[in-house]
């Protein structure tokens, strides 16, 4: 089975999270180059489905960091608005529908999709960026919409709702794959899935220790896995690893964070990929480390039971799905889970489902925890959407009001 | 004992000698800040002014967002603290603070003792800042200085609903072209400020006292207004464009202070 390695005691997380990444790719080039079917997938698609029906896919939305993350975003995203995209939309599309066009990236080539998977439960710009793809590409577009959540929890008509469209997309990717979904398998993925959410929610847990075994902003890297491979075997070993490494620095009082941690921060917010160094070592240089994110935690989906109702389940409250004051619960528990001393909030131009509710949201948190937070304007993908000044400057202020509040006790 | 503090901001460089933490023996501004000649001439000016040799100055801090380039200083303090110690030592009894510079804005909210409890920033657009002054009183063919007299003799506010500069300035070209008099559309540009920066203070919430410092604070059009739209006495700092520097020499006095009990000489 593809990806499989064995634990070994000489072995990095980050080393096999490398190697996955590499094999992630490669195996997506090797079935297009086969003439099977490559599928693209919204970041939250309930990709159980599709590993289930081997079929192989790639994540457009990891393909934007890394290609953003590596400088060459701005060559995309010129070549989609000069199409006429306006500069107001997300520079994720931009940046894809322009890759589109060319199909080749100097910092990562992913294969053109044969079908495609959205799911809305990140946003709602995503449903018009995919029906473009698909209308340019001429391929089929598997569409799963996650209603809003006014209330705490989904209810169950959320939930029947969202069973009945998996029933539907599974008869639809069934066509693309040319083969009938083997339920068992399908079980066999949920709980791998489960797994792999637990042993990532596991290795995140150590950074609540002081100090945080990791540099937060390492957690972007890993976090990759958890959206491409959250449904694959091979990914358990990288998060068992990284839970080990973070235990024997636990047990050590050691951390990967360089220079002192004196103050902890929750990041709320996708990072700013073209400037990822600008903003991680900003935060280095102010002893601040980054030891909570709600980011990452979003793609950790768990199942109550292996069916279809547990998966509708799961998915009925994933990401922006959820009211406000479940977001600022969410936020505050986390906060306080990882004795965070501030936080610090990316107002993202590219992701406006997000930003509407933050102003709300770190109101709320900080109200409910007493702890400081910052605001800064920025973009996921688009350079031009951040000033490094206006980060220092803010990450000054952040760090000012955490000092008072320690003088304080 | 003298020290000194200096503010190199985006757009003017401030500086403040003080005699043993509490005599203002010397201020200087220059209207250019970071990346010009700003910062060097504005720390040569502050001891012309003060009479003061350099030699004797015991101990200088600087604040701004150049400091981190500036050579001559004995250490670095961010703005924020600096800002709220400056604004302590004028006015104790403030508990919010309003500041614009040039290009930015920030409300602070300070604990009884003058320490900082929490801050709001503007967002990434200059709206609201002296940016916005700068460009909408090159329209109405004045200086800065001059905008605040203008919108004194306002008989009927004309309303500037953009927030953008860019937009808001084809705004007031299109209100000078409809005949609306320059002293009415003064007094809309500084409610537009006013209500742009109002916004950001009762993010942070407002207690009284609440005073106003940074350039803009000179402009009583934006006082005012501000004042309106809080439905509040606004208090604008006594010398509001060197609270910044002046709370960078009172950090200074501290940590001379604080040397010479551990020993170290100062000449």
């Amino acid at each position: 089975m593809k990806g499989e390695y064995t634990l070994n005691e000489d072995k990095k997380s980050s080393d096999v999270l490398g190697m996955l990444q590499i094999e992630h790719y490669q195996n997506a080039f090797e079935k297009k180059m086969d003439g099977k079917p490559v599928g693209w997938l919204t970041s939250l698609f309930p990709q159980e489905i599709v590993e289930a029906l081997d079929l192989d896919y790639v994540y457009p939305e990891n393909h934007c960091c890394a290609v953003a993350a590596r400088k060459e975003s701005p060559k995309f995203i010129d070549i989609a608005e000069g199409e006429g995209y306006s500069v107001d939309l997300c520079a994720y599309a931009r940046l894809n529908l322009g890759y589109t066009e060319e199909g080749y990236a100097e910092s990562l080539t992913i294969p053109l999709p044969d079908f495609i998977c959205c799911c809305n439960n990140i946003c709602n710009e995503v449903i018009k960026w995919y029906e473009n793809l698909s209308k340019k590409l001429g391929i089929p577009m598997i569409m799963i919409d996650i209603p809003y959540n006014d209330m705490y929890y989904p209810d169950q008509a959320r939930v029947d709702y969202i069973r009945d469209q998996l029933e539907y997309a599974i008869g639809q990717l069934e066509k693309v794959a040319g083969r009938k979904m083997d339920y068992d398998r399908l079980r066999e993925v949920m709980r791998i899935s489960n797994e792999n959410s637990k042993a990532w929610s596991e290795a995140m847990s150590y950074l609540k220790n002081k100090p945080s075994p990791m540099n937060g902003f390492n957690l972007f890297n890993y976090m990759a896995l958890i959206v491409c491979a959250r449904g694959k075997a091979s990914s358990k070993e990288v998060f068992d690893l990284l839970a080990e490494e973070h235990k024997q620095l636990s047990i050590e009082g050691k951390t990967k964070f360089k220079g002192e941690e004196e103050y902890r921060v929750m990041w709320d917010g996708i990072a700013v990929w073209p400037f990822l160094g600008f903003t991680a070592k900003t935060l280095i240089k102010n002893g601040i480390n980054m030891n909570a994110s709600t980011y990452p935690d979003a793609f950790a989906i768990q199942y109550d039971n292996l069916t279809l109702e547990g998966m509708a389940k799961g998915y009925a409250g994933s990401a922006n799905t959820r009211c406000i004051e479940y977001h600022i619960d969410g936020r505050s528990g986390l906060m306080q889970k990882m004795k965070c001393d501030g936080a610090l909030y990316h107002m993202n131009r590219s992701c406006k489902v997000w930003d509407m509710m933050q102003y709300t949201i770190a109101k709320g948190t900080s109200e409910k925890t007493g702890k400081p937070y910052a605001i800064f304007d920025g973009d996921q993908a688009d350079p031009r959407g951040f000033s490094e000044a206006q980060f220092s400057t803010r990450i000054d202020g952040l760090k000012e009001v955490m000092a008072e509040n320690k003088k304080e006790g | 004992m003298y020290t000194i503090g200096i503010d190199i901001g985006s757009t003017a460089c401030k500086a403040v000698a003080l005699k043993d933490g509490k005599e203002i023996a010397g201020t200087s501004v220059i209207e250019t800040g970071t990346g010009t000649s700003g910062p060097a001439r504005v720390y040569e000016a502050v001891f012309t002014s003060s009479g003061i040799d350099p030699k004797d100055a015991a101990r200088t801090v600087v604040t701004g967002y150049g400091r981190l380039t500036f050579e001559k200083a004995d250490s670095q303090i961010s703005e924020l603290s600096c800002h709220a110690q400056g604004v302590h030592f004028l006015c104790p009894g403030a508990r919010t603070i309003i500041d614009i510079g040039g290009q930015d804005a920030k409300a602070l909210k300070l604990g009884p003792n003058g320490s900082l409890s929490s801050f709001v920033m503007n967002d990434k657009c200059a709206a609201g800042t002296g940016r916005f002054l700068d460009v909408m009183a090159k329209i109405l063919e004045v200086s800065v200085g001059e905008l605040a007299g203008l919108s004194e003799k306002s008989t009927e506010r004309v309303s500037i609903s953009n927030i953008c500069t860019v937009f808001a300035e084809s705004e007031v070209i299109s209100q000078l072209a409809a005949g609306k008099s320059r002293k009415d559309i003064a007094a809309g540009i500084h409610m537009s400020v006013a209500n742009r920066v109002a916004g950001l203070a009762r993010r942070v919430g407002i207690v009284p006292d609440v005073v106003i410092t940074g350039g803009v604070a000179q402009n009583m059009g934006v006082v005012r207004a501000m004042s309106e739209i809080l439905n509040m006495p606004i208090i604008p700092a006594p010398m509001p464009q060197l609270t910044g520097a002046l709370g960078a020499a009172l950090l200074a006095y501290g940590e001379a202070i604080k040397k010479s009990e551990r020993g170290i000489h100062f000449e």
